[in-house]
C-alpha cells in the first residue's frame, strides 16, 4: 500500500523498466513503466487528484462550508448570541436567512458562528490525535519488542475506553470550559486508530531495504524515522490526519449536544443541544435543527469521500479505468 | 493430440496503453510432454502461462487460437472457460503457498471445491491418500489449517490438489523459484513422477532458472520480449542453441567446477525493451551481438530443424546456407 | 489461545482500574471543598445539607487518610454502593442506574446486532456489481457521517411530527401503565422505533462501507484467484470472501463500541426516551455528580464486558486464534 520513491528502490523486478510484473500481482505494476522523475511523479500525482470525481466533488462541499465559516460573519449583522435579531421561532425570511430560534437570536449567525468552531476544534484535535498516532505508532512500529508491548498495551487501554464517560467525569468538574479544552480533550483520547494504523504501516516498510541500508549505515533510529519512513508513507499519513479531523468533528457534535461542550461560544452542537431541550423537534422549527446537523452530515461526508478519492489518486491499484 | 496455440497475442491494459505482454505465439506441445518456458523476468511467460487458465484482472485477449486435445479453448470467455478448468488444464501458481483459504480446514475447502465442481470428495479420497503419499506428506494435513503447515508443506498440497482431477494440461508457474536447491529437486522430480503416473499428461514448466529444465524439462522454449525466440529439445538447447540470445543466455550460466579465472561469467549487457510500444523489427536487435540491417524487419518465429524453431535472420540465414 | 485471552483480560483489568482511580481521584483534585460546593448546588434546606455533608465526608472518608479512602472506595464499589443521587433524590444511585439500564440496552443490542448483520450482507452484496456499487456507496459514506442526534431528530420530525406514524417522546404513553398487556407492549414498540432505527441506520452505512472495502479487497487474494484458476464458482468464492471478511469487523465492532453508546446516550436525549442518556442529562443539568460517576463505572464496566464478549466470539470465528496464533488485534 506504500508508495515509494523509486529513486531509493533497490532494483527489484517492479522497478526495472520492463512493463509487465507478475500477472496476478496486476499490471497496476506496469504504470511503472518509465523512470520518472520526482518532479514527474508529483505533476502525475497532480494530474490524477484533479480527475478524480470523489476528491473533486468531497473537497469542494468541504472548501464550500469552510469558505462559508470566513465569508459567512460578513454577511450578517447579528451576533450568534445577540437576542432581538427577529422574532421568537420564526421561519426562514428576508431578514433571518436561517430564521430565528426561541429566544429571537439569528440562526444563520449563530450557524456560521458554529462552523467556525467545528472547524477549529478540528484541525486542533485532530491534528494532536495525529501527532500522538504518530508518535506512538512510528515507535511502536519501528523499535519492536517490548517497546511495541508496552505502546500496544497503552493504545489498547485508551482505545476501550469510552471517552464519553470520561469526559463526564472530568467535564462535570469543570466550571468554564473553552474550545481549546474540548479540542485537546479530542486530541489525547481519539489518537489509538491513527497509532494502530501508523504502526501497522511502520511493520511493512521497517523491514524493507532502504531502511536496512540506513540502519546499517549507522543512522539513528529517529532519523530514519524522520527521513525515511514517513516521507514514504505521507499520503497513509494525510489520509489519516483527514479520518481524525472528520472523527473530531463528530466527537465534538457529541459533546456538545450533551452539554459538555464548550459554555462560551457557539456551536453546531450546541444548537442542536438548545433545539431539542426547547421542543424544536416537537413543535416543528426545523430551521433551528436542520441546518447544523446537515452541515455536519455534509461536511464529514464530503470528507470520507475524499479519502477515498485520495486513496485512489496515491494508490494506483484501485484507479478505474 | 496435445496443445496447439496459434498467434496467441494478449495485452495488459494500463492506463498510457496496452503494454504487449505477449505478442503472437505460435507453438505446440504433445502429449506427456514436460515443456521448460523460460526467459528474464517480464519476458512474457507468465502470462503465456495464465492466459491459458485465467486471464488476470487487466489482461486482455486480443487474438489467437488455443486448442487442447482437439477441442478448442474459449480462453476470451471467463464463464465458458470453467468447463475447462481443473478438469482439463490445471494450474499450481506462483503464489501456491498463499494460495490456500486461511480460515478453512484443507480437507473442508477440498471437499468444497470438488462439491462445486460436482465431483464428491468421497470417490477421490483414496486417490487423494495416494498422492499425499507420493509428495510425503501425511494424510493428517487434511485435518489441519494452512497456518498449521510450513511454505513446502503448503506447495505440495497445491501441487496435489491441482492435479487431482488428472488434467491434460498443467501449467506450473516459477513453482521453485522460492526454493532452496535440494527441495526444488524435489519438487522437480515429484512433477515428473506426476506424469509417469499419468496423473497429468503435458506440463509447462515456467521458469527463468534454466538448470532445473536441464534436469526435467523434454524440451525447451525461450521467451523475449514478449516474442517466441526458440523452441527445441533440451539437450539442443543446451548443447546447440542457435538463436543469438538463446546462447547468451546459455553461456551466460554459471558451471560447476569452473572457476572464474578460467571463464569469466558473461552476462547479456543492455535491458530487454519496454512493451508499452516496442520496437519494430527483432526485439532483440539492440543488444544482439550479430544483429545486421535485415533484423529491422521481424523475423518469424519457423522451423529450421527436426523440431525446432526459432525466430531469427541469421539462424534462418545459417539453415539456408546449411 | 489462553495468551490471547491472558493479554486481554489484562487489558480490561487495568483499564477498570485505572478508570475507578481516576473516578476516584478527580473530586479531589478540583478546586474547593467538593462535597460542600455540590451539596451547595443541590440547594436543599440547611438542616438536611448538613447532614448529606456529613454523610457524604463520610462516605468519602475525607477525615481518614487517603489510602484508607481509596480503599474505602473500592470496598463499597464492590459490594454495589455507588452512592446516594440528589437529582432522584435520596435514591442510592445503583437503583437510578438499574431503573434506566434496560431501556438502553433496549435501544443497544437490537441496533447492534441488526445492523452489523444487515449491514455486512448488503455491503457484500453491494461488492458484487459495479452499478450498484457506484450508488450505494456515497450513501453509505453519508449515513456513517451523520451525527446520531440529527438523524435522531429529522427522523422524529419527519416520520414522527409530520407524518405522525410514530410517537417521538418517552418510552411509553403517559396513560398507560406497564403491563403484559397487547395493547402496552405494542404502544412501547412503536415508542422504541424511532430510536432504535436511527441508531441502526448510522452504523447500518459503517458496516455497509466497511464490508465492501474488506470483500473487494478478500477477492483480490491470492486464495481467491486460485479458486478461479481451478474453476471454482463465484458462489463459492464469494463465500469464502464473506467469511474471511468478516473478522476485521468484528474487531470493528469491539473498537466502535465507545462511539456507539454515545451514540445511544444522544439519542435517548432527543426522544426523551428514559435511558440512561437522559439520565446523563439531568445530572449534568443538575450537577449530581454522584449520579453521573456511578454511569461512568457502568458504562465503562458494560464496554469492557462487551469487549470481552466480542473476543470469545472472534476467537470461536477464526480458527487460527485457537492454534495459537492471534488473529484479532483487538
Amino acid at each position: 500500500m506504500s508508495r515509494s520513491k523509486t529513486s531509493r528502490e533497490p532494483i527489484s523486478d517492479a522497478a526495472l523498466p520492463v512493463g509487465i510484473a507478475d500477472a496476478e500481482r496486476g499490471a497496476a505494476e506496469a504504470a511503472i513503466l518509465v523512470k520518472p522523475t520526482v518532479g514527474k511523479k508529483k505533476s502525475e500525482i497532480l494530474y490524477f487528484a484533479l480527475h478524480n470525481p470523489k476528491l473533486l466533488v468531497g473537497g469542494s462541499v468541504v472548501l464550500l462550508f469552510l469558505i462559508l465559516t470566513f465569508v459567512g460573519p460578513l454577511l450578517t449583522h447579528y451576533g450568534p448570541f445577540e437576542y432581538g435579531a427577529g422574532p421568537t421561532n420564526g421561519p426562514p425570511s428576508a431578514r433571518n436567512w436561517f430564521g430565528t430560534t426561541t429566544f429571537g437570536q439569528d440562526v444563520f449567525a449563530q450557524f456560521v458562528g458554529g462552523l467556525g468552531s467545528t472547524f477549529a476544534v478540528a484541525i486542533v484535535g485532530g491534528g494532536l490525535a495525529t501527532l500522538i498516532g504518530m508518535i506512538v505508532g512510528f515507535t511502536a512500529g519501528y523499535r519492536g519488542g517490548l517497546v511495541d508491548e508496552i505502546l500496544n498495551m497503552l493504545t489498547n487501554i485508551v482505545l476501550v475506553i469510552p471517552t464519553l464517560a470520561v469526559l463526564l467525569i472530568i467535564a462535570a468538574y469543570l466550571e468554564v470550559r473553552g474550545i481549546l479544552w474540548e479540542a485537546l480533550f479530542i486530541g489525547f483520547t481519539s489518537w489509538p486508530w491513527a497509532a494502530r494504523a501508523i504502526r501497522a504501516q511502520t511493520f511493512s516498510l521497517r523491514n524493507r531495504d532502504f531502511v536496512d541500508l540506513a540502519r546499517l549505515s549507522g543512522v539513528r533510529s529517529h532519523k530514519i524515522i524522520f527521513t525515511e519512513i514517513a516521507p514514504n508513507m505521507s499520503s497513509y499519513l494525510f489520509m489519516t490526519f483527514i479520518l481524525m479531523f472528520g472523527g473530531a468533528i463528530l466527537i465534538a457534535a457529541t459533546l456538545d449536544f450533551i452539554g459538555l461542550g464548550p459554555t462560551n461560544t457557539a456551536s453546531l452542537g450546541l444548537m442542536m443541544n438548545t433545539a431539542v431541550l426547547w421542543s424544536a423537534m416537537h413543535l416543528g422549527y426545523w430551521w433551528w435543527f436542520v441546518p447544523p446537523g446537515a452541515a455536519i452530515t455534509l461536511i464529514v461526508g464530503g470528507l470520507y469521500i475524499m479519502n477515498v478519492g485520495l486513496d485512489e489518486v496515491f494508490n494506483p491499484k484501485l484507479r478505474e479505468f | 493430440m496435445g496443445l496447439r496455440v496459434e498467434n496467441l497475442r494478449v495485452y495488459y491494459q494500463t492506463l498510457r496503453g496496452d503494454v504487449k505482454a505477449l505478442d503472437g505465439a505460435t507453438f505446440d506441445l504433445e502429449d506427456g510432454e514436460i515443456m521448460g518456458l523460460a526467459g528474464e523476468s517480464g519476458c512474457g511467460k507468465t502470462t503465456l502461462g495464465n492466459s491459458l487458465i485465467r486471464l488476470g484482472t487487466r489482461m486482455k485477449y486480443i487474438e489467437g487460437g488455443v486448442e487442447l486435445d482437439g477441442v478448442e479453448l474459449p480462453i476470451w470467455d471467463h464463464d465458458k472457460m470453467d468447463r475447462f478448468r481443473y478438469r482439463e488444464v490445471s494450474m499450481i501458481p506462483q503464489y501456491a503457498m498463499s494460495a490456500l483459504n486461511p480460515i478453512r480446514k484443507i480437507g473442508k475447502m477440498t471437499a468444497e471445491l470438488l462439491a462445486s465442481r460436482g465431483v464428491a470428495y468421497r470417490d477421490v479420497l483414496p486417490s487423494l491418500r495416494d498422492r499425499l503419499d507420493l509428495v510425503e506428506l501425511s494424510t493428517d494435513v487434511l485435518k489441519m489449517y494452512p497456518i498449521e503447515l510450513s511454505g513446502g508443506m503448503k506447495q505440495r498440497v497445491v501441487m496435489v490438489l491441482s492435479t487431482l482431477l488428472d488434467p491434460s494440461l498443467l501449467i506450473a508457474d516459477e513453482i521453485t523459484s522460492a526454493l532452496d536447491v535440494s527441495t526444488q529437486r524435489a519438487v522437480s522430480e515429484m512433477l515428473v513422477e506426476f506424469r509417469e503416473r499419468e496423473y497429468v499428461k503435458s506440463l509447462i514448466f515456467i521458469t527463468h532458472d534454466v538448470s532445473i529444465l536441464y534436469q526435467i524439462a523434454d524440451s525447451i522454449m525461450v521467451m523475449y520480449a514478449g516474442k517466441l525466440v526458440e523452441k527445441a529439445p533440451t539437450d539442443t538447447i543446451i548443447q546447440e542453441p542457435r538463436h543469438p540470445y538463446t546462447k547468451m543466455l546459455i553461456s551466460s550460466l554459471p558451471q560447476i567446477g569452473v572457476k572464474y579465472t578460467e571463464k569469466k561469467l558473461e552476462g547479456i549487457p543492455g535491458q530487454p525493451p519496454l512493451l508499452l510500444e516496442p520496437p519494430t523489427g527483432c526485439r532483440f536487435r539492440d543488444r544482439c551481438p550479430v544483429a545486421f540491417d535485415k533484423c529491422q524487419e521481424e523475423p518469424p518465429f519457423v522451423e529450421i530443424a527436426s523440431n525446432h524453431s526459432s525466430a531469427c535472420w541469421r539462424t534462418m540465414e545459417d539453415h539456408a546456407q546449411a | 489461545m489462553r495468551r490471547y485471552f491472558g493479554r486481554k483480560l489484562l487489558t480490561y483489568g487495568l483499564t477498570f482500574f485505572l478508570a475507578v482511580t481516576i473516578d476516584w481521584l478527580i473530586p479531589r483534585f478540583m478546586p474547593g471543598n467538593p462535597v460542600s460546593s455540590m451539596v451547595a448546588r443541590a440547594q436543599v434546606r440547611p438542616e438536611i445539607a448538613e447532614r448529606l455533608v456529613d454523610y457524604y465526608n463520610q462516605l468519602y472518608g475525607f477525615n481518614e487518610s487517603i489510602i484508607t479512602q481509596y480503599f474505602n472506595f473500592w470496598k463499597s464499589l464492590f459490594q454495589g454502593d455507588l452512592g446516594t443521587s440528589i437529582f432522584v433524590f435520596g435514591q442510592p444511585v445503583t437503583n437510578v442506574i438499574m431503573d434506566a439500564l434496560p431501556y438502553t440496552l433496549g435501544l443497544l443490542l437490537p441496533a447492534i446486532l441488526l445492523s452489523w448483520v444487515a449491514g455486512n450482507k448488503f455491503g457484500a452484496f453491494a461488492a458484487r456489481s459495479k452499478y450498484l456499487d457506484n450508488t450505494l456507496l456515497p450513501v453509505g459514506y453519508v449515513l456513517t457521517a451523520t451525527p446520531y442526534m440529527w438523524l435522531g431528530i429529522i427522523l422524529g420530525w419527519s416520520l414522527g411530527l409530520k407524518f405522525g406514524w410514530f410517537p417521538i417522546s418517552g418510552a411509553y404513553s403517559f396513560s398507560l401503565r406497564p403491563a403484559l398487556s397487547w395493547k402496552f407492549i405494542t404502544d412501547a414498540l412503536l415508542h422504541w422505533f424511532l430510536p432504535f432505527f436511527s441508531l441502526f441506520l448510522v452504523m447500518f452505512g459503517g458496516w455497509a462501507i466497511g464490508m465492501r472495502n474488506m470483500i473487494i479487497y478478500e477477492l483480490e487474494a491470492d486464495y481467491s484467484h486460485y479458486l478461479e484458476a481451478l474453476g471454482a464458482p463465484r458462489k463459492l468464492i464469494r463465500k469464502y470472501a464473506f467469511r474471511n471478511a468478516v473478522l476485521p469487523q468484528l474487531t470493528g465492532l469491539a473498537l466502535q463500541l465507545g462511539v456507539i453508546v454515545a451514540g445511544a446516550l444522544v439519542t435517548e436525549i432527543v426522544f426523551g426516551y428514559p435511558g440512561l442518556g437522559l439520565l446523563v442529562l439531568n445530572s449534568i443539568q443538575n450537577q449530581d455528580y454522584f449520579l453521573l460517576q456511578g454511569i461512568f463505572l457502568f458504562i465503562i464496566a458494560g464496554v469492557l464486558i462487551a469487549n470481552f464478549l466480542i473476543d470469545v466470539a472472534y476467537v470461536l470465528v477464526d480458527p487460527r486464534t485457537r492454534i495459537g496464533m492471534t488473529g484479532g488485534t483487538a
